[in-house]
């Protein structure tokens, strides 16, 4: 059987999707292990979206091809339909509905009863802790109810692979934290995820994979180890009493932990790529010993332009059409 | 600690709801456009100020025309009332139409549409429901106007026969036109595109008509244009249906042209629906 569970969740081979001149999705090869978060990591206009929507079979490939639970997304979209759920961007609930009215709806589309429907509804509205609001209006929600609210609506089947795209952009850390930690239920559960971020640290918390893509193109592809090791498990950064100091903490810094020195926009700033946390330390003790005041420093992951600067070696920039724009905008003026 | 206890509790209820379960058949057809009628009634009951948006002009003229004009134009307010009944109905129905495309567009725009159309149903049941539980919208506003005309002392010759013959005449003639409004909703940006083009489309409709007085008094090639004008058609066929001077030609000649919108714009809509985007 070719649907059997051995095939992988998702595999797509050179999936391509031009939009008139635009590739949006250029050549993209994924496999995705059943019961695993995967983690599409990329800048605005990367082409997360649509790649998420090609393999919720919501567009067409331009080339290539794609299985999503053993089914081609082009030939059996029906049969991909019937075991995904999608979550998009942007909400994708009813905003004139309640909460109940909206569960309600997707229940019964699903093919539940009226009363089974309604018991499905207040279950999930009690689990993801929308009982109280489940009788107001979409639109007075919050943006974490909202996001909840949005997620129960995809699982009310429980489906074999969910799509978030960009789950979490825009929430404050605790609605951030609700969202993950029911990522993590429904992967327990046995459902695949495939999650769209443009933060490193969600898909290194989440994903057991992680493809980082630019420009419609996969440019690395690993386990969240495995990119770390090629990026730096973390980036020190540094803020001086005197800006006039900086030109001798990169000196000293470069020499403590053998990396890049970033100077920042901020005249008393820089940024490091640390190999190792102990080493920070001892960098850190070092510029007091030289007589270089620091006002504070933070170790932390490094942001998806600090992952695109070691991949790349360049920042994650706009896109080609946007670049053009600008310099014929320049151009002109 | 409270929190942990909570956060387990969290945790197990979210397990349970998502427990492996028997899962039924996805809706066929039928019971998807139904659900997504039911989906269309919801929001006349959570918007219900969408529906006197539209009554709420040709109420106005109601008042204004009988009382103001009903002397000269007909002799007397009440014989004036006869007359502009009927065309007031079919204007606010007519009006009301246009909110069909209103919600088609407002989907379009959202992420609702995505989850919609990943989902194992027939791909053109939102249209189709939105536009069915539409209907229940015209025989609203039909009612509010009923009910204005009955109070300022409106007569139906013919009864409640009469009565529930023109609503359904008008569900129909509007249901019709609505592919209009959606081919609309499907090809512009925003909401309120699709009501001014829908009001630049409708206005002259109903004015160049005779919705508001005899056209008999009006210059000769004007009176060819309502005599070809859709809503002077339905109008004349309301008129006759509720003071008994009604016949199944004029029934039929009503339906003419909502038929042939429904044969052009209907296969337009659904394809423009289903298109990428
Ligand atoms: N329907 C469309 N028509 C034309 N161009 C499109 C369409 N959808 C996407 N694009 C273009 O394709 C590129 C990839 O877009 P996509 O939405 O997939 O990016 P993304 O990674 O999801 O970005 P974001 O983080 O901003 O959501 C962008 O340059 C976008 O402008
Ligand atoms: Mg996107």
């Amino acid at each position: 059987m070719i649907a059997g569970a051995s095939t992988p969740a998702v595999e797509t081979v050179g999936l391509r999707k031009t939009f008139g001149a635009k590739h949006a999705v250029d050549g993209i090869d994924l496999s995705i292990r059943r019961g695993s978060i995967f983690g599409l990591l990329g800048p605005n206009g990367a082409g997360k979206t649509t790649t998420v929507r090609l393999l919720a079979t919501l567009l067409k490939p331009t080339a290539g091809t794609a299985r999503v639970l053993g089914h081609d997304v082009a030939r059996e979209p029906e049969a991909v339909r019937r075991r995904v759920s999608l979550t998009g961007q942007f909400a994708s609930v009813d905003e004139d509905l309640t909460g109940r009215e909206n569960l309600v709806l997707i229940a019964r589309l699903l093919g539940h009863g009226g009363r089974d429907a309604r018991a499905r509804a207040d279950e999930l509205l009690a689990a993801f802790d929308l009982d109280d609001a489940a009788a107001k209006q979409v639109r007075t929600y919050s943006g974490g109810m909202r996001r909840r609210l949005d997620i129960a609506a995809s699982l009310v089947t429980t489906p074999d692979l969910l799509f978030l795209d960009e789950p979490t952009t825009g929430l404050d850390p605790r609605s951030r934290n609700q969202v993950w930690e029911i990522v993590r239920l429904l992967v327990d559960n046995g459902t695949t995820v495939l999650l769209t971020t443009q933060y490193l640290e969600e898909a290194d918390q989440l994903a057991e994979r992680i493809a980082v893509i630019d420009h419609g193109r996969v440019i690395a592809e690993g386990t969240s180890a495995t990119l770390k090791a090629s990026v730096g498990t973390g980036v020190l950064h540094v803020r001086l009493a005197d800006p006039a100091d900086r030109e001798a903490a990169r000196a000293l810094l470069a020499a403590e932990l053998g990396g890049p020195i970033h100077l920042d926009a901020d005249p008393a700033a820089l940024t490091a790529t640390v190999p190792d946390p102990a080493r920070a330390a001892a960098a850190i003790a070092a510029t007091g010993a030289a007589g270089i005041r620091v006002t504070d420093f933070s170790l932390g992951q490094p942001s998806l332009d600090e992952v695109f600067f070691a991949l790349t070696g360049h920042p994650a920039e706009p896109s080609p059409d946007d670049e053009s724009a600008a310099a014929t905008a320049a151009g002109r003026s | 600690m409270a929190i942990d206890t909570q956060r387990r509790d969290v945790g197990a209820a979210i397990r349970a709801a998502l427990k492996p379960r028997p899962q039924p058949k996805p809706a066929g057809t039928v019971s998807a456009v139904l659900t997504f009628g039911w989906r269309a009634l919801l929001k006349i009951k959570h918007m219900p100020e969408q529906l006197f948006d539209v009554v709420v002009t040709p109420i106005m003229f109601t008042v204004l025309f009988t009382y103001l004009f009903g002397g000269a134009l007909a002799g007397s307010t009440d014989a004036y009332l006869q007359y502009l009944l009927p065309g007031i109905l079919v204007q606010s129905v007519v009006f009301t139409s246009v909110y069909s495309g209103l919600t088609l567009n407002t989907d379009i725009s959202k992420g609702i549409y995505d989850r919609f159309r990943s989902m194992p149903v027939w791909s053109l049941s939102p249209v189709l429901g939105t536009m069915a539980g539409d209907v229940v919208r015209y025989t609203v506003s039909s009612l509010i106007v009923f009910a204005i005309g009955f109070l300022m002392g409106y007569e139906a010759a013919t009864g409640i026969l009469g009565i529930v013959a023109v609503i359904l005449l008008l569900d129909l003639f509007a249901a019709g036109l609505s592919f209009i409004f959606t081919t609309l909703a499907l090809l512009v940006r925003t909401p309120s595109t699709v009501m001014t083009l829908g009001w630049m489309v409708l206005m002259p409709l109903t004015f160049a008509s005779n919705v508001f007085v005899d056209p008999a008094t009006m210059p000769a090639w004007l009176q060819t244009v309502v005599a070809w004008n859709p809503v002077a058609l339905l109008v004349t066929a309301a008129r006759g249906l509720l003071d008994g001077t009604g016949s199944a030609a004029l029934v039929a000649g009503s339906l003419v042209a909502p038929l042939v919108v429904t044969a052009v714009f209907g296969p337009v809509t659904m394809a423009l629906y289903r298109r990428e985007r």
